[in-house]
This record gives C-alpha cells, sequence and structure tokens, in this order.
C-alpha cells in the first residue's frame, strides 16, 4: 500500500477535518428535511392527478426523494473551495511540490470533502426519514429500505460508482476554476447541469419520450438516476448491470479526460503574487 | 558536474493590457492586446552540492520566477535546467522529492491542523518510512524548539513560530536541497536569527545546498559565501560579496574625535561625509591611501582621541549597486518605458 499511502493521507486529512463541522451537517440536514417535504408533497399531487402516467410507485417515489436529499452532497455541483482558495493565494504551488500525480492528489483530497459532507446528512437523514417517520405513523411517507437482497447488493457497487464518478466530474469543474482563477462562473453553469441531468430535480423518466434515450446515456445519469433506480430495483438483473457499466465507463472516461485537462492547465499555471 | 546547471534560462509572460478607465474596459472587451513581460533574460550559473547561494535583486526583478522554475514549478520559456540531473519540469515528481522548498509569503502547513498533525500527513506524502521520519521530526524539533508548538493548530502559531513549522516541514523528507524565497520576510529580529543560525548549521552540519532569495541584507551577510544579482530578469554579477563591494563601493569610512574642534581637512582622496563639533566622518580609497597612512597624516596635526574605521553598509553597497543599474522597481519602469 505504499503506492497509495499519500492519496489515502490526503483523503482521510480532509475527511477528517471537514467531519469538524457539526453544525454545517445539522444545517444541512435540516434544509434537506425541508425540500425533501416540498418535493414529496409536489409528487403527492401529481400521483393524485396522474398515477396511471407516472413511471414509478408513488412509494419508490418518496424514496428516491428521501435518498436524494440524504447524498445531496455527493452531488458535484459546486467546485471544491479549497481549490479556488489554492490557486488564488498561490498555495497551488505547494500542491506542485508534492511528489504525486497531480491529478491523484486532488481527486482524494475532493473525495474527502464530498463524502465528510454527505455522510453525516446522510445517516441523520437514514434515522428522520427512514425511522422515525415510521414511528410516528407516517409511514407511507417513509424512505423505505433496497427492494431486495439483490438491489441491496448492487446498490454498493453503484453508490462506489456515483461516488467516483461524481468526484470526476468534481475535478472537471476544479480545472476549470485552476484555469480561470474563479470558481463563479463553473458553478452557475455547472449546478443546473447537475441538477436537471442528474435526475436529482426530477427522476430521468419524467422528462418527455424523445429526450430519455439521451437522458438515460449521459454521463450526470449515473449520478443519482441509476444508482437510485438500482436501489428500488427499477433497474434489475441486465438492465441494473448495463447502468453500473454505464457509470463505470463514464468515471474511466471523465477520468482520462480530467488528466489531459489538468496537465494542459498546469503547463501553462502562473504562480499568483509574487 | 554541478549540482544545478541553468544555461541561458528565459521566462516571458504574456500579460493582458488595457487602457485605463471604463473606455479602455470596453476597448478591452472587443480587443484584448497582449503585451510581454520579460521575466528572466538569458540567465545562467551553477552550483555545486553543499553550497550556499543567496540571490538578491530589487522586486520583480525574477528571483522568485527562478526559484519556482528551479523547484519545477514552473516551466522556463527558453533555456535549459538541470537539478541533481533531472530537468525540474520534465521529470517533476522524481524531482520534487529531493528537494525542499520554503516560501516566506506562503504556507505549505495545514491551517486547522496541529502542527504534528502536518507533520504526519506530510510523512505520508513522502512515503518517509515511519522509523526514519521519527527520527528527522525528533531531529528538526530539537533544532527548531519546536516542542511547545506541535499540538498547537497552525493558525494560532506567531509568524516566527510558523516559520519555524515551516522549515520543519520543508525538511522533513530529508531533501539534499533548500530552496528558499524569502525565508525571513516580517520576521522579528530573534527569529530572524535563528532562521539564519538553523540555515547555517543545515548547510555546514548536513552538507544541504541552499539557494536563497531575500531583500534582507543581514541575510547575505550572515549566510551566503556567494551572491547573485538579477535585475530586470537579467544576471548581474556573481560571486562572492566582498568583489561586489570592491566593485562598486570600495572606499572605507574613518570616524574620528578630536580633543578640540574638529579641524578643516584638506587631502586628496578623501571626502568630508559629516562633522560634527569635535568630530569627522571621511570616506576615502584605501588603494589611494592607506588607511594607516591617512591615520597617521591626521595624528600627527591634529589631537585625536578616538578612532575607527569601517565599511558602508551593505544596504548602501547595494544600493549603489541598483542605482549604477538603473534597478528601482525593475519591472514598472520597463512598463512605462513601452508604452
Amino acid at each position: 500500500m505504499q503506492w497509495a499511502r499519500p492519496y489515502i493521507a490526503a483523503f482521510r486529512a480532509r475527511f477528517q477535518l471537514m467531519l469538524q463541522y457539526r453544525v454545517a451537517a445539522l444545517a444541512g440536514f435540516a434544509t434537506q428535511c425541508w425540500w425533501g417535504a416540498i418535493r414529496i408533497m409536489v409528487f403527492a399531487a401529481f400521483y393524485g392527478a396522474h398515477a396511471a402516467a407516472a413511471p414509478i410507485s408513488l412509494a419508490d417515489a418518496v424514496t428516491y426523494v428521501w435518498l436524494g436529499q440524504a447524498l445531496l452532497a455527493l452531488l458535484p455541483w459546486v467546485a471544491d473551495p479549497e481549490i479556488g482558495q489554492a490557486v488564488r493565494t498561490g498555495g497551488v504551488g505547494y500542491d506542485r511540490l508534492r511528489p504525486l500525480d497531480a491529478y491523484g492528489y486532488w481527486y482524494a483530497r475532493s473525495l474527502g470533502w464530498m463524502l465528510a459532507r454527505a455522510l453525516p446528512r446522510a445517516a441523520l437523514m437514514m434515522v428522520g426519514a427512514g425511522i422515525v417517520l415510521p414511528l410516528v405513523g407516517l409511514g407511507a411517507w417513509a424512505w423505505r429500505p433496497p427492494s431486495g437482497v439483490a438491489a441491496a447488493l448492487l446498490f454498493v457497487p453503484a453508490f462506489a460508482l456515483m461516488t467516483a464518478l461524481g468526484a470526476a466530474v468534481l475535478m472537471l469543474a476544479n480545472i476549470i476554476v485552476a484555469a480561470n482563477l474563479n470558481e463563479r462562473g463553473v458553478n452557475a453553469v455547472l449546478t443546473p447541469l447537475v441538477i436537471v441531468f442528474s435526475g436529482s430535480l426530477l427522476p430521468l423518466d419524467f422528462f418527455p419520450d424523445g429526450l430519455r434515450p439521451f437522458l438515460h446515456l449521459q454521463p450526470f445519469a449515473g449520478l443519482v438516476d441509476i444508482p437510485f433506480r438500482i436501489y428500488f430495483a427499477d433497474l434489475r438483473a441486465g438492465a441494473a448491470l448495463e447502468g453500473l457499466a454505464l457509470q463505470a465507463g463514464w468515471t474511466l472516461v471523465l477520468v482520462g479526460f480530467g488528466r489531459l485537462a489538468m496537465e494542459r492547465m498546469m503547463r501553462r499555471l502562473e504562480m499568483q503574487g509574487g | 558536474m554541478p549540482q544545478i546547471l541553468v544555461e541561458a534560462l528565459a521566462k516571458t509572460y504574456r500579460v493582458a493590457e488595457r487602457a485605463p478607465g471604463l473606455v479602455g474596459a470596453v476597448r478591452g472587451l472587443l480587443r484584448r492586446r497582449w503585451r510581454e513581460v520579460h521575466a528572466l533574460v538569458d540567465v545562467s550559473f551553477s552550483l555545486e552540492a553543499g553550497e550556499l547561494l543567496a540571490f538578491i535583486g530589487p522586486n520583480g526583478a525574477g528571483k522568485s520566477t527562478t526559484v519556482k522554475i528551479l523547484s519545477g514549478i514552473l516551466r522556463p520559456s527558453s533555456g535549459r535546467v538541470e537539478v541533481g540531473g533531472l530537468v525540474p519540469y520534465e521529470d517533476r515528481v522524481r524531482h520534487v522529492a529531493r528537494i525542499g522548498v520554503v516560501f516566506g509569503q506562503r504556507s505549505q502547513l495545514w491551517w486547522d491542523l496541529p502542527v504534528l498533525d502536518g507533520f504526519d500527513l506530510l510523512a505520508d506524502i513522502y512515503r518517509v518510512a515511519p522509523a526514519r521520519y521519527r527520527r528527522r521530526r525528533d531531529e528538526l524539533v530539537a533544532m527548531l524548539r519546536l516542542a511547545p508548538l506541535l499540538d498547537q493548530p497552525v493558525r494560532q502559531l506567531s509568524l516566527g513560530q510558523r516559520m519555524r513549522a515551516e522549515f520543519a516541514a520543508a525538511l522533513l523528507h530529508d531533501p539534499s536541497i533548500l530552496f528558499l524565497d524569502e525565508p525571513t520576510i516580517g520576521l522579528d529580529a530573534p527569529s530572524k536569527l535563528a532562521v539564519r543560525e538553523f540555515v547555517r548549521r543545515l548547510n555546514r552540519e548536513q552538507g544541504v545546498t541552499v539557494l536563497l532569495t531575500t531583500h534582507d541584507m543581514h541575510d547575505v551577510e550572515a549566510l551566503a559565501e556567494r551572491v547573485i544579482v538579477i535585475g530586470q530578469g537579467r544576471l548581474l554579477t556573481d560571486g562572492p560579496f566582498e568583489s561586489l563591494r570592491a566593485g562598486v563601493l570600495a572606499e572605507r569610512r574613518l570616524y574620528i574625535d578630536f580633543a578640540g574642534p574638529a579641524p578643516e581637512l584638506e587631502m586628496r582622496g578623501v571626502t568630508v561625509r559629516s562633522r560634527t563639533e569635535c568630530s569627522l566622518e571621511l570616506a576615502f580609497d584605501p588603494a589611494q591611501i592607506p588607511t594607516p597612512k591617512l591615520i597617521a597624516a591626521i595624528a600627527t596635526k591634529h589631537a585625536v582621541e578616538d578612532v575607527h574605521v569601517d565599511e558602508p553598509a551593505i544596504e548602501e553597497v547595494i544600493t549603489r549597486f541598483y542605482d549604477l543599474h538603473d534597478l528601482h522597481e525593475a519591472r514598472e519602469t520597463r512598463a512605462a518605458r513601452k508604452a
């Protein structure tokens, strides 16, 4: 493991540091409960009127919402703030002085940042929406466990791949931030793109028929739509494996593309300020 | 084969330029004009293992650019650089594992982590074997008196404490070359002395090659056997400081206290720099009048109470050198000249 030691250390340091922010986790949890409740009410209204037209059952839609709210911080919808900071202050110079693969070093750190923000909120959400809601008699609106053992087992790699893919997208955003010395432009474009095309806003099967073949193949589908449909067994067996392959394929493509972009960006990097 | 070899190094930046004011800003949106800034022009030098070299020069002269190229952060526009047989920006990963760098104006430790955690993290990043790391860390902690600071988060340290921790951070992986970019900037006098003492020990006792840039002439006086002056991106002189002094400002100063009122002195090659009622400060060229001869000539004619001879301060020598080469705030004047 000597090869991986620096990357694991970089991941762990960022993860531990981010875990300290308990108030941020609680605030995030509260916000996500609020939005989750609103979105569930919207779904309920829709199912009340057009249940027959819906591609998934209401119970699955509710689980989809809770799962999405729980793992919202895994979505790469803003660039890693540490990178913006490092390029503006010139701290990126020290990153160049580490005897490490530059892409891998940033990837490990961004991964630590994402997971440390997501996991505490997911745990709180699991307790709140998965345990407390059924106990208080709101079981119909609760976050349900995976639909069967196969779904649960398949969700493990799907979750790992959605995290890896998310970090790969985040790295592209980080690289653009580093090249432009500013994260505003990137975030303004990235946020709506990720929220819509991942299926975070609405499951992709709710979009018009003509768009769906494209929506199911584009990379952001692997961030939300594919893993969540594996979770409640809407994607099963062969379809689930296809989904996993799509997630893995896009992760490899985006990592490869990110590495090239990073190489180019670093070649023309200038260290700011003296 | 020298440890560091630099030949005909050049670095040119392209800078977007626009006329001032709103009109200029709007015009800049439509058509951007670029100006080339020559940060380094044809710089060549070499350094043997175990040497200690100081880079001096006014702000914007190209010192930091040189350090950044040598450490592998920047790639030059042209020229050849080899450090320990490697080209820093081509073979970055292998190169940076063998060097340590301290930028006086930045921090490489983690702001929110205790100092010791930062050291542990660096040991992981540089893949230092645990036993070797502990030995090296303890040695550095003792040399830099860091023991009381180890459990404090970096953000709580004073600048002097933080710089000591930064030095340890740069040396945990036992590099054979150390680059220091303005390591004493902003430090108080005791911290500066501590840093200089540490750098000297590292160089003398452990044979670490040191290349430092500084504006503090006392750093140069205390540390460097060899000085390179760089200005407007060009290497202006390279050698022991004493030969720079001899070429620029060879004069000596003679301070005399008289028993009575200070006399009028008319001697060839001697000028009076200042006088009070009973004392004189003279400037003279020892090549024209040897010091003993001058003192003897004055003491035979006048009642002298006390004398001492001094050289101009190092700051004065450097200021004179910059004046001779028209080197104040290099970049601005060049820009103004082009416009």
